[in-house]
């Protein structure tokens, strides 16, 4: 077969199942979100930016984003650092870190919902250490920190893995020889890291986060289980608009907005962390 | 004043013993080559000198100063990497300035130093450019651009030019021999390419398991190997050997032939000759011609003594054919002797 044809027939399977499965529910949801009686408008747009959650549930995505995944991006970088100096055992430890990416997100929240809750491991733990008389209920509106906290935890606890395997294919992918100079040119080890690591590996920092940013923004099921209305969610919202609200095309509405500011973060970390031309390894 | 001593340096890899007992010294300014086969540990030792490998015993001296314990950047050091190492993230001169910014110089000093060396290596033109745009050769000209800009008192090199092409090669063997020169460092240069030791080095340490077998000038190296090793590997074609065995005082049995030779008192020698000391002659070693190889500048001619091949470079107008009888003479003062259980030389 015609050598020039031959990649795009092999691609070809691959492209009908992500037009069928993604791109054509795509365009049903983009028909639902700008369609109403009067045909195409921006109606739902209208009627779910003006609702008094919308703000909120804006906010406390991002905030929640921007509290979790620069933690987890520094955390990632160091137990990829530690993992890439191991000599032994260095894949044991990397399975067990990995553990919490074998966990749903749901039951993620569940296990940290037992940890939190009012006859949970916390209380009967400050209540054996007596700092607490009887058990304290932290998860309700009195306590907003507490709840921001716990989502926090336990999604940090829940998704580093993902980064953490990331940055550890690129840092394996960074040839020895370029610290030997360092070490002989006289680069200490942080400047190593800061001159030689963060530079090379900026192709995997710029999938791990693209991913993480993107997860953090459809974050749902570890704020309801430890959350519930407390704190909403854009993606919280979402689902009550198409489940308990029974609009449809406003739940639309809202993941074609959750979509766009995804694709608005991926440009700007794919913009920050470019690697000029004539640059990559 | 940049001597390196190196003192009983030993190194082993689990049980495998890379370095056995190394002892050598090079002069200040010098230019010595480590040349050996693959695997023999001419870069275990060059990365020991740099400090990117311990020594399992021994010690390391430069100028007088004990510098074993010292980390790699503290020993007055720069290297050029086999696979250069120019990192591909930074502009060629953020490359070439690196070891200065490391040093935390005045930014116009690096820029001065830098364009220096660049003018040095002729690689002025490519100072904003990455690694990603430049050839091979240009690559390379970086990576010693980066180590000069150290004006270290030492550079060390493993073998910088065995990526490039014969030609650019060859350019770059007589352009680094001169750079370094006027540079006025000492210099180790790891190969195992013997035409550019020979036509590099002040000094040439032939390497082997290990093992540093002989140490001396490219003359005498070629001229006077001090073990068979040395005389089998260096030349090409290498030295021939045939045995030999005692025939009265300092009278050797060669094929049928009695020789001069030693008055050592032992069972038997070998003779040794290089392939371009032999001519045709009335009388001497009788050999028949296997091969005939024309290669313009002179004739290659592979012939059988009793078993032995035996190869001789004759002039290219002497007609010879294969099946052919020669008589051939050796040169008597570029005749050698091996001690076939010790394999040294026998004077
Ligand atoms: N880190 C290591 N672990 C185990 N063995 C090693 C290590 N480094 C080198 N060796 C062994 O030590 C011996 C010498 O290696 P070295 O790299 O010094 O050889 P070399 O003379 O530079 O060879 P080449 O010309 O192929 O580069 C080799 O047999 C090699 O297998
Ligand atoms: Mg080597």
């Amino acid at each position: 077969m015609n050598a020039r044809v031959l990649p795009y027939v092999l691609i070809l399977p691959v492209t009908l199942f992500l037009g069928l499965f993604f791109l054509y529910p795509f365009v049903l949801v983009a028909k639902q979100a700008f369609g109403s009686q009067e045909g195409w408008s921006l109606e739902n747009f209208r009627e779910v930016v003006d609702y008094w959650k919308f703000p909120i549930s804006l906010r406390n995505t991002l905030l929640l984003a921007a509290a979790v995944v620069p933690v987890q991006l520094a955390l990632a970088l160091l137990m990829a650092t530690m993992v890439s100096k191991m000599q032994k055992g260095r894949d044991l430890i990397l399975y067990i870190w990995t553990i919490p990416l074998g966990i749903s997100d749901l039951a993620a929240g569940i296990i940290w919902l037992a940890i939190f809750e009012q006859s949970g491991f916390l209380n009967s733990m400050l209540n054996g250490l007596g700092v607490i008389d009887k058990p304290v209920n932290f998860l309700t509106y009195q306590h907003p920190g507490v709840v921001f906290l716990a989502i926090a935890l336990a999604e940090i606890w829940r998704a580093t893995a993902i980064m953490l395997v990331i940055l550890v294919a690129g840092i394996g992918l960074i040839p020895k020889e370029y610290y030997e100079a360092a070490d002989v040119f006289g680069a200490s080890k942080w400047k190593q890291f800061t001159r030689i690591t963060l530079p090379m590996l900026r192709p995997s920092l710029q999938t791990a986060l693209v991913l993480r940013v993107i997860l953090a923004f459809e974050i749902f099921a570890v704020v309801a289980a430890l959350g519930g209305t407390l704190f909403p969610v854009l993606m919280g919202e979402t689902y009550a608009y198409q489940f308990d609200l029974l609009n449809s095309g406003a739940a639309a509405a809202m993941a074609l907005i959750i979509l766009g500011i995804s694709i608005g973060f991926t440009l700007i970390i794919l913009r920050i962390l470019r690697v000029p031309k004539g640059a990559s390894i | 004043m940049a001597e390196i001593q190196i003192k009983n340096v030993a190194k082993s890899f689990g049980a495998y013993q890379a370095l056995n007992n190394i002892n050598l010294t090079i002069a200040d300014q010098e230019f010595m080559v480590l040349l050996g086969a693959s695997g023999c540990g001419k870069s275990t030792l060059l990365r020991i000198i740099a400090g990117l490998e311990t020594a399992t015993s021994g010690e390391v001296w430069i100028g007088g100063k004990r510098i074993d314990h010292l980390s790699p950047k503290d020993r007055g050091i720069a290297m050029v990497f086999q696979n250069y190492a120019v990192f591909p993230h930074l502009t060629v001169f953020e490359n070439i300035g690196f070891g200065l910014r490391m040093q935390k110089r005045p930014n116009d000093e690096v820029k001065r130093r830098v364009e220096r060396v660049a003018g040095l290596m002729h690689i002025e033109m490519l100072l904003k450019r990455y690694s990603g745009e430049l050839s091979g050769g240009q690559r390379q000209r970086v990576a010693v651009a980066r180590a000069l800009a150290m004006e270290p008192d030492v550079i060390l090199m493993d073998e910088p030019l065995s990526n490039l092409d014969a030609l650019l090669r060859m350019e770059m063997r007589a352009e680094l021999k001169g750079v370094l020169a006027e540079s006025k460092t000492t210099a180790i240069y790891v190969t195992h390419d013997q035409v550019e030791a020979m036509s590099m080095a002040d000094r040439i340490s032939v390497m082997h398991q290990g093992n540093i077998v002989q140490a001396a000038s490219p003359i005498e190296v070629y001229r006077n190997p001090s073990a068979r090793f040395v005389a089998s590997f260096i030349g090409n074609p290498p030295m021939n050997f045939l045995p030999a065995t005692p025939a009265g005082a300092g009278k050797w049995q060669v094929a049928g032939q009695t020789l001069d030779g030693p008055k050592a008192d032992k069972p038997g020698l070998h003779f040794a000759i290089r392939p371009e000391d032999m001519q045709q002659a009335e009388s001497g070693l009788v050999a028949t011609a296997k091969i005939v190889e024309p290669l313009g500048a002179h004739l290659l001619v592979t012939c059988q003594i009793d078993e032995a091949l035996f190869r001789v470079i004759l002039d290219s107008d002497t007609v010879v054919k294969p099946g052919q009888t020669l008589t051939l003479a050796p040169q008597a003062d570029r005749v050698r002797w091996f001690d076939p259980d010790t394999t040294l030389a026998v004077a």
